[in-house]
């Protein structure tokens, strides 16, 4: 009966998510606007990489997806002199393309020799960045990137550099990429990414073809870390390659950890949280990777589903402490059936 | 001809310190199915303790050496027993564990010895040893000195695992963990025994470098990515294996560094790896364990 009613109440929390997000560039002070662009395409970031994760494997070149993003907008702005609306969407769709490239060596691999093959496939990628001067720019790289401008009939001409109209295009981005990995774990599709997860020689056994499957979905989740990438760029104004380094990747990895990777909002959550944390931790910030290894660690050890399971955690808690202090005179366990699903 | 017979001798005396590495790396991936992340930290924890106990407060280097493989040991066993033995049936888990540990170790070094200044330890042995009568091939005596403990090592862990009945209980682990158990052996206590001397070994590497590179927070890095490709290059799981993809991948990656570039070296070394990850994913002596 719960269930039934919680759509709704997801589709509640997200409509009131979303109003506090468009009240937020107005009602925090400017240079707080940073955070929360960074907050936006972490956001982007974190939920691309929960799909890729839905069919099982972790992949640790998902930063570097967004790299090749940042990088391939910039080129194309910068080089070809192309707009950024093209460039951006371009430069993701080439993430995606490259990452189809990975997926030949890399689907061979599962469990820890995909983590460490997809880890080889994307340092080398950030290390040609890293030794090519020409046209990457080396370990300085790429400055003076242009940011996206717009002629909007009635508003004239906007340029997105200013903070507060770049953080609604980044909102919007947002939005079209909850939107989109929502209706793809619903649909067909991801429901036989879930399949493959759980039992792929079953999957494969009634005719899934778990490369393009697993494939399919590492692209898109690619590509959209490529379009975040893109938005970091333009942002910035500049994009080298510490941004993409594997230390970041861990991050990545901490954020959706931490939130939890059952539903969508696990990984939002995550990103969400530690942001927050980071800022109630300024003026520490050589502290904050403890601080960030130290909530990962408890995290698993103490909540291995994440903050998204939380609530649930407290309501099972607290409905098994009613209990005990109900049916404890009695000394009756509850009956098999009270219990909650597995 | 020179640069070829110094460049030779450098490989040489890097594989070692890289085999240290590796060797642990496999040991504890054997044991416990746990990808270590944190033991390029375990390294630097190593340096440190030799910059501390060494640099700092005189301490003779060989106690120095000593000490960091005694407290990179249990640090090792620490976390064995706090964070991989909750996660023992969750490989990920541990990983992810491990990524914790990383971020924790890198800020405590950090925050205890600062971050700006890298560390520089002066060598023991000031000078360079002039090597078969050729002129501009030289090696440092403290590279000499470094060399000999990482062989001494290395030797004194093969005879450990194949002489002694401890040895034959971690290789049995290694190789199937339910078996082992029905044998009677505890697996906790080869947990422990892997961690602590695989974090040992690392914090020994660690320590007979440290005299030999500049000291730093974040160093375990480099060493940690090495480490992977060693491992995977060697056939995950295989100790031999690991010994000799260390030797080789460090000579290529010697020789790739000095004609032409590092990062270039570096670049090749990873793509080496993805290779032999796709083309024969048990590495040169794995025992062909499906990936």
């Amino acid at each position: 009966m719960r269930r039934s009613s919680r759509p709704w109440a997801l589709g509640g929390g997200l409509a009131a998510a979303l109003a506090l997000f468009c009240a937020l560039p107005f009602l925090v002070a400017l240079y707080r606007l940073d955070i929360l662009i960074f907050l936006l395409i972490n956001v982007i970031l974190a939920v691309s990489y929960r799909f890729l994760t839905l069919a099982g494997e972790f992949s640790l070149a998902h930063v570097v997806m967004m790299g090749v993003g940042a990088y391939g907008s910039a080129l194309a702005t910068k080089e070809a002199g192309l707009s950024v609306w093209l460039a951006a969407p371009l430069a993701a769709a080439f993430a995606g393309f490259l990452s189809f490239l990975l997926a030949f060596p890399l689907f061979r691999m599962k469990g820890f020799y995909f983590l460490i093959g997809s880890f080889a496939a994307g340092e080398a990628i950030r290390l040609t960045w890293n030794r090519f001067r020409d046209p990457f720019g080396g370990p300085g790289g790429l400055v003076f990137i242009p940011s996206p401008e717009i002629d909007i009939p009635g508003l004239g001409h906007v340029d997105l550099a200013e903070p507060r109209a770049f953080y609604f295009l980044t909102l919007a981005i947002v939005v079209l990429t909850i939107f989109v990995f929502h209706r793809l774990e619903r649909s067909r599709f991801g429901l036989t990414l879930h399949a493959i997860h759980w039992r792929d020689v079953l999957a494969e056994s009634v005719g899934v073809h778990i490369w393009w499957y697993k494939t399919f979905a590492l692209m898109i989740a690619s590509a959209f870390a490529g379009l975040a990438g893109a938005l970091l760029g333009h942002y910035l104004g500049t994009v080298n390659p510490t941004q993409f380094s594997l230390h970041i990747m861990l991050f990545v990895l901490v954020w959706v950890i931490v939130g939890g990777t059952r539903t969508i909002v696990g990984p939002i959550l995550g990103v969400v949280v530690l942001t927050v944390v980071d800022e109630g931790l300024r003026g520490l910030d050589e502290w904050r990777p403890l601080i960030y290894g130290a909530i990962l660690i408890l995290t698993v050890l103490f909540l291995p589903r994440g903050l998204e399971s939380l609530p649930a955690v407290l309501r099972e808690h607290w409905r098994a402490a009613r209990e005990r202090r109900h049916r404890a005179p009695l000394g009756g366990e509850p009956p098999e059936s009270d219990r909650p699903p597995p | 001809m020179e640069t070829a017979v110094q460049t030779l001798v450098n490989a040489l005396m890097q594989s070692s310190f890289t085999a240290l590495m590796a060797v642990g790396l496999v040991l504890i991936f054997g044991v416990m199915r746990v990808i270590n992340f944190a033991h390029g930290e375990f390294y630097m924890a190593g340096a440190y303790v030799v910059f501390w106990l060494y640099a700092q407060h005189d301490l003779p280097f060989f106690g120095a050496v000593v000490a960091a493989m005694l407290i990179v040991g249990i640090i090792g066993l620490l976390m064995e027993q706090a964070l991989f033995r909750p996660m023992r049936d969750n490989p990920l888990g541990g990983l992810i564990m491990s990524v914790g540990v990383l971020f924790i170790l890198q800020v405590l070094a950090a925050v205890t010895f600062g971050v700006g200044l890298m560390k520089h330890i002066p060598p023991l042995y000031p000078g360079a040893a002039p090597l078969f009568g050729l002129e501009g091939v030289a090696v440092p005596w403290q590279r000499l000195v470094a060399f000999g403990i990482a062989v001494v090592l290395l030797a004194a862990f093969w005879l450990f695992l194949k002489r002694t009945r401890l040895g034959w209980a971690l290789r049995a682990c290694a190789q199937d963990r339910e078996a082992a158990a029905l044998q009677g052996m505890s697996i906790n206590r080869l947990a422990l025994l892997a961690m602590g001397l695989g974090a040992g070994m690392a914090g020994a590497a660690g320590a007979i470098m440290a005299p030999l590179v500049r000291v730093y927070p974040y160093i375990g890095g480099p060493v940690i990515v090495t480490a992977f490709i060693v491992i995977i290059v060697g056939g995950i799981g295989s100790l031999e294996g690991a010994v000799l993809a260390a030797v080789l991948y460090t000579f290529f990656h010697t020789f790739v560094a000095t004609y032409l570039d590092g990062t270039i070296a570096s670049i090749l070394g990873l793509v080496l790896m993805l290779v032999v990850l796709t083309v024969r994913p048990a590495g040169l002596l794995g025992k062909g364990e499906k990936v």
